[in-house]
């Protein structure tokens, strides 16, 4: 799938609300194009819940209920068990794809017990997390996504803890699809939503988002930065089916060795929220440390890919 | 069929009914039974419905509201710590203005966990915009859950009922009720309705963002359902009793109030109970009657006015506090006599976490308030201090001076 093949229709509508280079706004289109018009949204409090356009216009194009910040997986169960009825009866005649649009506050804070219940219950669903690393529509505050050293509005020397991984979560739940996706690479993240569409049960896919005011760059730089994480190792593509993970596009390119590592550093200094660990003087334990847990990672890596590209083929995650 | 069964089993037999399609809800005691019935009715192939186990009352209520949204007929069952839980989602749900029904089985809450009843639960939900029905009887718990769909689901409500009863008394006893036809009790309920649901082919956008501009409507057209309500209400009960048979008044339920000089008002299974206080009182010489608040939200005001300005006194039963207030139907009560009549009105709150309130007590405090030897605010007649609630000697001497307990 080239970026030209993608489908014409827009069911995300010109004159949105959202910030100019807004992640959230970019992402949705490509997810709409490829999940389609059988496709019932429900919108969890966020940006999106403010960018959608106030009542009474809105930008997007398909049914869709706006609901608390806490209830993403949880509505997923009632849309889902309502079209499961509605198909039974001949109402609909096939089942609309359910899709839950939240934030990384929404997921990995206030709404992580309602989408675990739903994933634990394997709800019919689509899950999308946009990751922009912080509570943005409150105004930049820090949230389980925020990584390590970045800058909020309380967090105003560098959040002190390491971010947690929502995605590793949801595999540890055994769900059938969870998928990591970036803005720089939409052919990568279309490809992720065509499949999660084929598949039943609840599927997640997350996107990271920089969000141009949140983390303080050029709006003209979403796709860069998104690009930068990825090249540096900040931000890693892959899909999980079938116990089996499968890195893709930019991290894959770099395990397999195609390209390098870009220092993590260039993308540090692509954005304000880093600012600090190099004015007014440079930071090297920070920066230093998050290098590391980068090498770390794909020292492993790298390492699992030529054992098995040269020693022996075993699958190291257990099959769920 | 005739039935002899708890009230829990009741309100499932009600659900089942009133052919509910989707149920999210989470165990709580005392309502546990409801949702262990239903889901048995599901296995055993009685009930064509989807059960959401779900993780906790909040997702309980947001299920409920998206499978509501969808245009499929929805319930719940929840009590107390659970209410309390999902309220953010109560205000969702009524907001959103959507048809549902869901039962609250009135308990205390904590601390100190306490399963039994009272209403304080119910009424701290008071102003989440959903109609609340407070039953009396096993009988009228089966009857309101299939009238809640109809008033509920009706054009000029479109809003979610909560029908409420209360802990152990209604929901643990057994009590035989009439059990109506599936075909009868079609008869009376038409099938799902609401004024909207989330459509594939005219995809609109529900509870985005809403400016000063138009927030205020939509509050007021909430407002406007629940006054719609009232004639919904009274219509439901009315056409049930003929279609169905059973009837247990509509906004509120009066006994013995013809030739009544003096009346107690409350709600819940006390108000049946208090109906024996009624007539020991009359014995006694004092010609007490019993008005019944039936439903809570919209508030009687109309109903109670009529009843009670003519008369010397009213006593209130009250089975919640208002911090810093006093009992919250008194405050009611009050408010919709203002400016009618000159009848004294008095407050008892007693039977907080599910203690006995006996006919005595009221009758009692009663006669107390008849002859003019009860304090005109709220008292707490049941109250008696012991020296293991205090915390300390202090302690004593603060509860016995302020809190008016006698
Ligand atoms: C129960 C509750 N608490 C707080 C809020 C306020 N609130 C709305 S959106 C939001 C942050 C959303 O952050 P995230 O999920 O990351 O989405 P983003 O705004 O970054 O797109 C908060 C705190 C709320 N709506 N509900
Ligand atoms: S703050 Fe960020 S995520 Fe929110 S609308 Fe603006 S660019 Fe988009
Ligand atoms: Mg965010």
């Amino acid at each position: 799938m080239r970026l030209k093949d993608f489908p014409e229709e827009e069911l995300f509508l010109q004159g949105s609300a959202a910030c100019q280079g807004c992640p959230g706004s970019a992402a949705i289109r490509v997810a709409f194009k490829a999940l389609g018009r059988n496709t019932i949204l429900s919108v969890i409090a966020s940006c999106t819940s403010v960018f959608q356009s106030p009542f009474p216009v809105s930008a997007l194009d398909l049914p869709t209920l706006n609901m608390a910040f806490a209830t993403g997986g949880a509505t997923a169960s009632g849309l889902s068990a309502a079209a499961d009825r509605l198909v039974a009866k001949g109402v609909l005649k096939e089942k609309p794809t359910i899709l839950v649009w939240a934030g990384d506050g929404g997921t990995y804070d206030i709404g992580i017990q309602a989408l675990s219940g739903a994933a634990e219950r394997n709800t019919d669903f689509i899950y999308v997390c946009y990751n922009n690393e912080a509570y943005s529509n409150t105004g930049t505050q820090r949230s389980g996504a925020t990584p390590y050293a970045a800058w909020t509005t309380n967090t105003t020397r560098g959040k002190g803890e390491w971010r947690k991984d929502v995605a590793q979560i949801m595999v540890a739940h055994g769900i059938p699809y969870v998928a990591t996706a970036s803005l720089a690479y939409p052919t990568d993240m279309f490809r992720k939503f065509a499949r999660a569409k084929e598949i039943k049960g609840t599927r997640y896919i997350e996107i990271q988002a920089p969000c141009p005011p949140g983390w303080k760059f050029p709006s003209s730089h979403t796709i860069k930065v998104a690009r930068l994480a990825v090249q540096s190792g900040m931000w890693m593509l892959y899909e999980h089916e079938n116990g089996k993970t499968t890195y893709t596009a930019g991290t894959q390119r770099i395990i397999q060795g195609q390209s390098k590592l870009v220092p993590v550093e260039e993308y540090l200094r692509a954005q304000g929220r880093f600012g600090h660990l190099f004015h007014p003087e440079r930071d090297e334990k920070r920066i230093g440390e998050i290098q590391e847990r980068i090498n770390h990672v794909f020292e492993t890596l790298q390492f699992t890919h030529k054992m098995k590209e040269h020693i022996m083929d075993i699958e190291l995650a257990p099959p769920r | 069929m005739r039935l002899v069964e708890t009230g829990n089993h009741v309100a499932a037999w009600g659900a089942r009914l009133a052919r509910v399609e989707v149920v999210s809800a989470y165990p709580i005691t005392p309502q546990t039974q409801v949702i262990e019935e239903i889901s048995r009715f599901i296995d055993e192939g009685e009930m064509d419905c989807e059960y959401i186990p779900v993780e906790s009352e909040h997702s309980a209520m947001a299920a409920m509201i998206a499978s509501a949204a969808m245009g499929v007929r929805s319930f719940s069952a929840t009590s107390a710590h659970g209410l309390a839980y999902m309220h953010e989602l109560l205000h969702w749900a009524a907001g959103i203005r959507l048809p549902m029904v869901m039962v609250n089985v009135n308990r205390a809450l904590g601390p100190g966990w306490n399963i039994w009843c009272d209403h304080q639960d119910t009424l701290a939900a008071r102003d989440t915009g959903w109609i609340q029905i407070h039953c009396a009887s096993h009988q009228e718990i089966l009857d309101s859950i299939i009238q809640a769909y109809r008033i509920s689901e009706d054009p000029k409500v479109n809003l979610p009922v909560m029908v409420c009863y209360d802990a152990i008394f209604l929901s643990h006893n057994y009590m035989q009720v009439e059990v109506p036809d599936q075909e009868t009790v079609d008869r009376f309920l038409p099938p799902f309705r609401s004024l909207w649901s989330l459509d594939l082919e005219h995809p609109l956008t529900h509870g985005s963002v809403i400016y000063p501009d138009d927030y205020e409507e939509v509050r007021y057209s909430m407002f406007q359902g629940l006054e719609n309500a009232r004639e919904v209400i009274k219509t439901a009960a009315e056409e049930y009793r003929e279609k169905v048979g059973g009837y247990h008044g509509d906004l509120v339920d009066a006994y013995r109030m013809e030739d009544a000089d003096h009346a107690l008002v409350a709600m819940g299974s006390v108000a049946s109970e208090a109906r024996v206080a009624v007539d020991m009182l009359r014995e006694r010489g004092y010609a007490f009657g019993l008005v019944r608040v039936r439903s809570y939200r919209p508030f009687p005001a109309e109903e109670l006015a009529a009843f009670l300005a003519p008369l010397r006194t009213a006593m209130v039963i009250d089975r919640s506090i208002s911090f810093g207030m006093e009992g919250p139907l008194f405050s009611e009560v009050k408010a919709a006599l203002y400016g009618r009549g000159g009848v004294s009105v008095y407050d008892i709150v007693t039977g907080l976490g599910g203690r006995d309130i006996t006919y005595e007590l009221i009758a009692e405090n009663a006669v107390a308030a008849a002859e003019g030897g009860l304090e005109p605010r709220t008292t707490w007649p049941s109250v008696r201090i012991n020296e293991h609630h205090l915390l300390s000697k202090r302690g004593v001497e603060g509860l016995r001076g302020k809190g008016g307990a006698s």
